[in-house]
């Protein structure tokens, strides 16, 4: 299974839940909160759908709702796409 | 009594994107109806639609926006900014629950949620969008525009097919004289996919007719069914002294509502359509004299038809006001329709100009109703009554009447 990068996440957020007005996805966000990148629990669940159609990995409702930054979100799947 | 003012108008209709533009071609009597192109109406029995042309999302609905909204949400939220934007209303400008918002909806995001049943048949559940758990529904619409705008005050969503557009505002005009300063209302409906085509022909209403111009004709002898369309009208309705103290354009007053039931199980002979028109004179304390022209709901069915044309006559005598359904240039919006025709009439108040009805060249003689076809008529207009009637019964009257001389907030935008 291929590792999750931060560009490939960042195509994952646009494609799933669009980009806010006043953010720059394509500035330096890895630990930027999900919440001040417009990000609410809905577009995360969604996120999470597919980055488990693409890379087999399946978060849990719980697991989503305790990552806070992308940082956060890489280090989990490709935690568990390595396990 | 405090009176509700109109202060804004957004127009999505398949005549024109934007109040002025839709308002060019209505007057002008441009039609709209034409094939199906969202997607291929071959197998079905009906291929006409009155489609929003070139309507670009993004121009419209922010990116965040685009992959949670159906279509028919994202027409919506267009509409609303249109609105919002002539009125000059902001959130800042009014109580944090000062603005509430009452839409009405029909059939809700189903091309939406077409798209996601698709997926969850062809490719498993894994698949199904989240934003599935609110974007095919009836309250999406004002759920949308709420948060889009920071309109925090009461929400309603209105469901009575083609009456609930008169119905949204009737509500609207109900918060504000309960003390809520303005409400964002009217209705966007768009259900142009094969999920919902298949709705809407269960109901046996459309017409099958494949030529766009001759195949809704009401009050004629041809009349056979609708056809479907999409779009509506985003109206900002506002307590008066509240659009005046902020010095608001003021488009023309709610001046009248009723809505009724079909039929009355104590008078069955009475059409609910006609008590409908009696009780909304009646509310805006107005006699049938004092109305200038109607607006008609039009149905495109020799029963429906007749029993309008009655209405009117019984109010009015024969021949005896103009009426008009500029809707045949667009097909029926269902719950956009209410809305919509709210706008045109007080675009007509605006310019003294009733737009014609679009397609029928002489109505059916028995329905004794000078219908006005061919191209504009100039009239002296104070006041017009919009009528509406959705299946299962449902009827609803609108009186908007024309900003008072010597009003100082009086504008013509």
């Amino acid at each position: 299974m291929s590792t999750l990068t931060i560009a490939a996440l960042k195509d994952i957020l646009r494609s799933a839940a669009g980009e806010d007005d006043g953010v720059d996805l394509d500035a330096e966000i890895l630990d930027t909160p999900f919440t001040e990148l417009g990000y609410d629990s809905l577009a995360l669940l969604e996120t999470a759908a597919r980055i488990a159609r693409e890379y087999g990995v399946s978060l849990s409702d719980d697991d989503v709702d305790q990552i806070e930054t992308p940082r956060e979100l890489l280090d989990r799947v490709n935690a568990a796409a390595r396990a | 009594m405090t009176s509700a003012v109109v202060t804004g108008i957004g127009v999505v209709a398949p005549t024109g994107i934007g109040a002025e533009e839709y308002w060019r071609a209505t007057t002008a009597g441009e039609s709209a109806i034409g094939p199906i192109t969202r997607f291929d109406p071959a197998p079905y029995p009906v291929r006409l639609a009155g489609e929003v042309p070139g309507f670009v999302p993004a121009e419209h609905v922010p990116s965040r926006l685009l992959p949670q909204t159906d279509h028919g949400t994202r027409l919506s939220l267009a509409a609303a900014a249109e609105a919002l934007s002539g009125s000059g209303l902001t959130a800042d400008e009014a109580p944090e629950f000062g603005i509430g918002i009452a839409t009405a909806s029909t059939m809700g995001g189903f091309e939406f949620g077409q798209r996601e049943l698709q997926h969850l048949w062809q490719l498993g559940g894994q698949h199904v969008s989240a934003y599935q758990s609110f974007a095919w529904f009836y309250a999406v619409n004002t759920g949308q525009i709420s948060i889009r705008h920071g309109l925090r005050g009461p929400g309603a969503t209105i469901v009575a097919d083609q009456a609930g557009g008169l119905d949204a505002l009737g509500v609207a005009r109900r918060q504000i004289r309960k003390g809520t300063p303005a409400v964002v209302t009217g209705g966007v409906d768009s259900a142009l996919c094969p999920l919902g085509l298949a709705g809407q022909l269960s109901t046996g209403d459309l017409s099958g007719a494949h030529d766009p111009e001759r195949a809704y004709l009401p009050f004629t002898r041809e009349a056979g069914g609708h056809v479907p369309a999409e779009g509506g009208a985003i109206l900002v309705v506002e307590d008066a002294g509240f659009a005046r103290d902020r010095g608001a354009p003021v488009l023309g007053e709610i001046a009248g509502y009723a809505a009724t039931f079909d039929p009355d199980p104590r008078d069955p002979a009475a059409d609910g359509l006609l008590r409908a028109a009696r009780q909304a004179i009646a509310d805006a304390g107005l006699e049938p004299g004092d109305v200038d022209v109607v607006f008609a709901d039009a149905a495109g069915r020799p029963g429906a038809d007749r029993r309008e044309a009655a209405a009117i006559t019984a109010l009015f005598g024969a021949g005896g006001i103009p009426v008009t359904a500029p809707k045949t240039g667009t097909g029926r919006l269902y719950a956009g329709a209410g809305g919509l025709d709210t706008a045109t009439a007080l675009l007509s108040l605006r310019d003294q100009s009733i737009p014609p009805t679009v397609h029928v060249g002489a109505t059916d003689p028995a329905h004794e109703i000078d219908l006005v076809v061919g191209r504009a008529r100039p009239a002296a207009l104070t006041t017009a009554l919009v009528l509406a009637r959705g299946r299962g019964g449902f009827n609803a009257a609108l009186l908007v009447r024309a900003p008072r001389p010597g009003k100082p907030n009086h504008t013509k935008e």
